[in-house]
């Protein structure tokens, strides 16, 4: 195990670098995505309402490894063949980002929408009632509080999202899994590499939730 | 009313309000001048939170007029959120800013709604919490506070707008009966400073002393109204004679 590691080791660490390039890019876009849908679920207005709703149900009701296919491959080839328009081939590494963003995203967008109800109504009351206008509200009073309470699952499902991550393997993007197949295929040491592979996914998760569990503690400190 | 001179700073008429299928309010129309202390009475489910709660249209109005500071709210053009900076709204459960400290609270509005600079406001809020009592709390989150501490920079946080109208929505319902005392002195300080007043509560002393006007209301009505000496001490209405034998 250690010859294969000071052999491969570095290839390793750069694909977990690909790795967490691919499940950060997800994570930005996902929470841009989260925050819109979430709010666009908790908002006084139906058609916002549903748009949202189909959204999470059309992206949870579909496993990330066709969601792959269809963004890398089946995407292109409707724009290609269906309406004659080239041009648009994704790399792997930009359709992996938009899989995990739209996959993190819905459940970002659940887990924002919860946080939003969570908070008492009276304190967007109390703010309107000031004549802050909706959005002031939101983003000064109600979002800070539901925030606080989002911390929790959010620090969750990025850690879902890096793991998930690993299912892009499929098409293509050298990150840490497809990279150790390949590894495999030259070393035949399927034990000492997806060891290798375990403990690096591992180390990694252990320290963001560390991290979490910091934050966590230093948001709820001075609340009560 | 004696006080017809004065202008009219709340005038309603018609209003109605339906939850769904429910008539909350069924016909309200009253005219509420400068400088006058209104208290509104009545039974639970009543509909006299939300009568109130229409004045400043947190709650979407039905049907009549709501005519507030000479706009017409129930015009979908009106900007409500210019209406509500003038008419300040004191809740039941105080609902204080959780995520913010005293000061916070207080110049968050005044300054996001440019109508202070940060030290202007701030200096603003000092005066006001010190008017209140609780200048030494500043730097304080709402949950270090008592409820009646919280009540009061509530009141304060409301006054910070420099609002022409004050909303009370039983401000000292949820408090520990030590704590209403407190906050009812604060409110009659502001009701002997000229301040127009709406008050929602049952605390009838209070009604007695400081009200211009007390108003009845059962069934989504205004059963009856007039001096505190009027309603209090001689009801005419079957209504408010059986509503005050419960209460008194």
């Amino acid at each position: 195990m250690i010859q294969i590691f000071t052999d491969y080791g570095p290839l390793l660490l750069q694909a977990l670098g690909q790795t967490l390039l691919l499940t950060l890019l997800g994570l930005f876009f996902a929470c841009i995505l989260g925050l819109i849908f979430g709010i666009m679920s908790v908002l006084k207005n139906r058609v916002c309402n549903v748009i949202s709703t189909i959204f999470v149900d059309v992206i949870r009701g579909v496993p990330m490894i066709v969601l792959a296919f269809y963004v890398y491959l089946g995407i292109p080839y409707l724009l290609k063949n269906g309406w004659g328009l080239t041009g648009f081939v994704p790399t792997a590494l930009q359709a992996g980002t938009i899989c995990l963003a739209l996959n993190c995203g819905a459940y970002m967008a659940e887990i924002i929408r919860a946080g939003i109800q969570s908070v008492d109504k009276g304190q967007m009351e109390a703010a309107r009632s000031l004549g802050l206008p909706y959005w002031k509200a939101m983003q000064r009073v109600v979002l800070p509080q539901a925030i606080r309470t989002m911390i929790p699952s959010i620090i969750n499902q990025f850690i879902i999202t890096l793991k998930d991550s690993s299912i892009l393997s499929v098409i293509g993007f050298p990150e840490l899994v497809n990279t150790a197949k390949n590894v495999v295929a030259i070393t035949f040491d399927s034990f000492a590499v997806w060891t290798i592979v375990a403990l690096m996914y591992l180390i990694v998760i252990t320290l963001l939730s560390r991290f979490a569990k910091i934050m966590e503690r230093r948001l709820n400190r001075g609340r009560d | 009313m004696a006080e017809t001179n004065k202008q009219v700073k709340i005038h309603v008429a018609n209003l109605k309000k339906n939850f769904g299928d429910l008539e909350v309010l069924k016909d309200v129309s009253i005219d509420i001048h400068e400088g006058e202390v209104v208290v509104i009475l009545g039974p639970s489910g009543s509909g006299k939170s939300t009568f109130l709660r229409c004045l400043n249209r947190l709650e979407e109005i039905t049907g009549g007029t709501v005519i507030v500071d000479g706009y017409d709210i129930t015009d979908k053009k009106t900007n409500i959120n210019k209406v509500r900076e003038n008419v300040g709204m004191v809740f039941q459960l105080f609902n204080l800013f959780n995520n913010l400290d005293v000061m916070g609270n207080m110049m968050l509005a005044p300054t996001e709604l440019k109508k202070a600079t940060k030290e202007e406001a701030r200096e603003n809020a000092m005066r006001l919490l010190k008017r209140v009592g609780l200048a030494d709390k500043a730097d304080a989150f709402p949950a270090q506070l008592s409820g009646g501490q919280k009540q009061r920079v509530a009141i304060a946080r409301a006054l910070a707008m420099n609002p022409d109208i004050m909303l009370f929505d039983e401000p000292t319902s949820a408090l520990d009966p030590e704590m209403v005392g407190e906050v009812l002195q604060v409110m009659q300080g502001l009701a002997k400073e000229g301040m127009t007043m709406v008050v929602v509560t049952h605390e009838i002393g209070f009604a007695r002393e400081v009200a211009s006007r007390v108003i009845f209301m059962e069934g989504g009505y205004i059963v009856e109204q007039g001096t505190p000496d009027e309603v209090i001490n001689h009801p005419k209405e079957p209504r408010t004679i059986d509503f005050l034998s419960k209460v008194l």
